[in-house]
């Protein structure tokens, strides 16, 4: 089992080089200088751009640039962005933000979508089972900005229930109704994943099994039905979680949520180098590690499944 | 020029509230009524681009900020007329050389004396190539500038404590006028032993302040609270100002409806149609100080000499402005009349040559035709714009009014982003064939500033490349005179010229438009587009 976590972050090494050269290459290779854009509709004398692209080492050919770039990262230093401010600094400001925003939407989305997906499984073709495919497919077919939008007028300006926008600090209660926007969607896709699971593993053997063992329905449905219904569902989940992570930038946009979509969308508007490939690089690690956890996971619901070497 | 901004007109009034104050520019000026003098006024704004440093600070973001935390010279009121902050005079005989008195007993906010040397250390330090700050060229008129190699400036001549001595390199009679831009404000000498230190916290000796050392948090939101050391006539009638980051106007516009922030200076598209009814009489619509137009490049072909000069005029008659002010900007935009913008004194709407404005179909397709008679039009009309911008829409109905009125196939031609729109325009080696959008937002309130930099021979922001000498002549007649009004006139006679020659196809003027929540009065926009945050009053 220790090998093999090992062996799964050795694996993160070559895929953090491969990443990191192929954004920073994307950002290199975009077309138009970012530096010009810094003046608006202004055109700023030739002297002076030179001197800013020095400053951000534009000037210098790209494989340099890169090595500049790495170089920085090891030395702990992920860059400086036009606003001066060193890209650290905003990482660690902003994954916080969008990691709390994820964990409070990927609850109530497991929560709710597999309690309901339960019950519609098991009640199949009754009302509930009726009415929450109706619910789900509704909720499938909106887009986010709809649900966004609509979430945030009704609950924010007419109820007053919820604050508008994320308030200082990102506090938990103003991330519910962003984060409950953001789980809508994935909601409905668990509620659908968990409802055929629990059909399909409904009419195993082994189910037949224990209900004629004797053992109670309460003991039957956690245990043996839920559980073994569950990988596809977890497989999901941690898709979805690297999803949430990786920047929910429309939902996070009209929530005003200073968290990682919001930021990443802005650097890619402005090209600023350091900070996209910083973003994306810590982005795809942590997809690496969500991933790592996840088959861990299949362990534990499934201890048929092995882990070699 | 930064990005949005407004001005008001004497008779234009910002919405309903009567109590409006002008400027206030004694500086003893007492609180508007009951006014709570202690309510914390929270408005929008965006994360700054750059470090907070007054030379550095060129969009509205960070020029918001700046503004509040520092005093010029001279400030705007709500018309646009500079007014002495921390000046006591600014006089000149010959239009050239100006003698600046700085007032007695002004401080920093941490104590420390504003004097000459604060102001000429901080211009010297912008104007220095080396130093790379973006509002480096606001000191091209002053002698020993020199944007290709790091050379002081040598008219910069400190005479005593309080006063100094300004040398221009050509005669400016509106030199004072730009004084009161961002980037003329004075410096502490601290800032100067570590300036990105000083940018993340700046000490200034403006009306306001940094809450504390951690005020800026940076994509969430800056603390200001009043400054007691400032004397000036910008005094704060509440208990400090909030900018709240957005990344998207819409955030804003929500917080507005459900009273989670105090102004907004800024509406969204989606809510064009229907802010005037949602906001009522908190509702702000008024012209400003941003020009737009769009340039047919002089290298585009059948866009030369004669031909094109009858090809710009037929284009620009046949679009249909107040229909698409109305249309596509539900009456956010006003439609031109000239090259400048209508809050700005020298203003007329009444230039002779200004008809070649407004819609005419049958006159176009006439002199299109005597167009295609010196070489007939082939090809499609295109006008180059940024998709990352608002622009599809409007640029579409001036693509589709062309289209209509003169019968050629006319479109609008995207580039994804902001960045690789103006290395599109300003492309030396190859440059750009198409009309592309232009715009202008005046850093100083003055018809000189909308005028010089885009069509001057040679010109920084000259992107059409136009070049006329009997309009250049102009510019420099209007430069040295003493008096305003021949000045006004000079540059007026330029925009007749200019609006034979068409170097750029005038649109329409931005209105800024914004809003306040219930409970705030005393909500005034300058001329600028920025609302006068100390003036506001809560509760």
């Amino acid at each position: 089992m220790a090998g093999y976590i090992l062996r799964r972050l050795l694996q993160a090494i070559p895929v953090f080089f491969g990443t990191t050269f192929l954004i920073y290459f994307m950002v290199f290779a975009m077309p138009g200088d970012p530096i010009l854009a810094l003046f608006g509709d202004k055109t700023p004398s030739p002297a002076l751009v030179a001197q800013l692209r020095a400053q951000y080492h534009l000037d210098q050919p790209f494989i340099v640039q890169y090595l500049i770039y790495i170089g920085g990262i090891f030395q702990g230093n992920f860059g400086i962005s036009y606003s001066g401010q060193p890209v650290g600094d905003i990482l660690l400001r902003t994954f916080p933000v969008t990691l709390r925003l994820a964990v409070i939407a990927l609850f109530f989305e497991t929560v709710f979508g597999i309690v309901v997906g339960l019950i519609s499984g098991l009640r199949k073709g009754k009302l509930f089972d009726a009415s929450s495919l109706v619910v789900s497919l509704i909720l499938i077919s909106l887009p986010i900005f709809v649900i966004a939008f609509v979430g945030q007028y009704v609950f924010g300006v007419q109820l007053g229930w919820a604050r508008t926008t994320v308030g200082t600090g990102a506090p938990v209660q103003d991330l519910i109704l962003p984060a409950l926007v953001l789980a809508s969607i994935s909601f409905a896709q668990i509620v659908r994943l968990t409802r055929s699971s629990v059909i399909e593993t409904s009419g195993l053997d082994f189910v037949r099994t224990a209900y004629s063992k004797g053992l109670s329905r309460n003991r039957i449905v956690p245990v043996h039905i839920l559980r073994n219904s569950l990988i596809p569902v977890v497989t999901y989940l941690a898709t979805d979680f690297g999803v949430l992570l990786v920047g929910a930038t429309v939902t996070e946009g009209i929530f005003n949520v200073p968290g990682v979509g919001n930021t990443l969308y802005q650097a890619i508007i402005r090209s600023e180098g350091p900070t996209v490939v910083s973003f994306v690089t810590v982005m795809v690690l942590l997809y690496l590690i969500v991933n790592l956890i996840v088959d861990l996971l299949y362990g534990l619901l499934d201890p048929r499944i092995r882990y070699v070497k | 020029m930064k990005i949005r901004r407004i001005g008001v007109g004497a008779v234009a009034l910002a919405a309903a509230s009567a109590l409006v104050l002008t400027g206030c520019s004694s500086g003893s000026s007492t609180p508007a009524s009951t006014a709570n003098t202690t309510a914390i006024i929270t408005t929008n704004g965006s994360e700054p681009q750059n470090p907070l440093i007054p030379t550095n600070t060129n969009e509205t973001g960070g020029g918001k900020i700046v503004d509040s935390i520092f005093a010029g010279l001279v400030y705007y009121d709500a018309t646009g007329k500079p007014i002495n902050d921390m000046a006591d005079s600014i006089t000149t005989n010959d239009s050239q050389t100006y003698t600046i008195k700085i007032k007695a007993n002004q401080t920093f906010s941490d104590g420390e004396a504003v004097d000459a040397k604060s102001f000429v250390d901080a211009w010297q330090y912008g104007a220095l190539t080396s130093n790379a700050q973006v509002n480096q060229s606001f000191f091209a008129p002053i002698e020993g500038y020199n944007d290709a190699a790091s050379s002081p400036l040598t008219g910069l001549t400190v005479v005593d404590a309080t006063t100094f001595t300004v040398k221009l390199s050509a005669p400016q009679s509106d030199f004072p006028l730009q004084l009161g831009y961002t980037a003329f404000d004075p410096l502490p000498a601290n800032a100067f032993k570590d300036m990105t230190a000083f940018g993340q916290n700046p000490i200034g000796n403006g009306p306001y302040k940094l809450a504390s050392a951690s005020a800026w948090q940076h994509n969430v939101q800056i603390d200001l609270v009043p400054n007691t050391t400032y004397t000036g006539g910008r005094k704060p009638q509440n208990g400090g100002v909030t900018f709240k980051f957005y990344a998207q106007a819409d955030a804003a516009y929500s917080d507005l409806q459900a009273n989670n922030v105090d102004v907004i200076d800024e509406i969204p598209d989606s809510a064009i149609s229907t802010f005037t009814n949602d906001l009522g009489s908190r509702a702000i619509n008024q012209p400003s100080a941003v020009f737009q137009s769009f340039t047919i490049g002089t290298s585009a072909p059948h866009f030369q000499g004669a031909e094109g000069l009858l090809r710009r005029q037929a284009i620009s008659e046949a679009i249909d402005r107040p229909t698409i002010t109305k249309v596509i900007f539900n009456g956010t935009r006003t439609p031109a009349k000239d090259f400048t913008s209508p809050v700005l004194d020298g203003y007329t709407d009444s230039l002779s040559n200004n008809s070649v404005l407004t819609y005419n179909a049958d006159d176009a397709k006439k002199l299109w035709a005597k167009a295609d008679a010196i070489s007939p039009w082939s090809g499609t009309f295109q006008l180059a714009y940024n998709a990352d911008g608002p622009h599809q829409a409007w640029v579409d109905a001036v693509a589709n009014s062309v289209k209509n009125v003169l019968g050629i196939d006319a479109a609008g031609a995207p580039t994804p982003t902001f960045a690789q729109f103006r290395s599109l325009v300003t492309d030396k080696t190859k440059p750009i064939e198409t009309a592309f959008r232009t715009g202008w937002q005046a850093d100083y309130p003055a018809v000189s500033d909308f005028l010089t930099p885009l069509y001057a021979t040679g010109a920084s922001s000259n992107d059409g490349h136009f070049s006329d000498p009997a309009v250049d002549a102009l510019f420099t007649k209007a430069a040295s005179e003493t008096k305003t009004d021949a000045a006004i006139k000079d540059y007026q006679d330029a925009q007749v010229i200019l609006l034979k020659d068409l170097p750029a196809i005038p649109l329409w003027y931005s209105n800024v438009t914004g809003g306040y929540a219930t409970g705030v009065s005393n909500v005034q926009f300058g001329w600028n587009s920025v609302p006068l945050y100390y003036a506001i009053t809560k509760g």
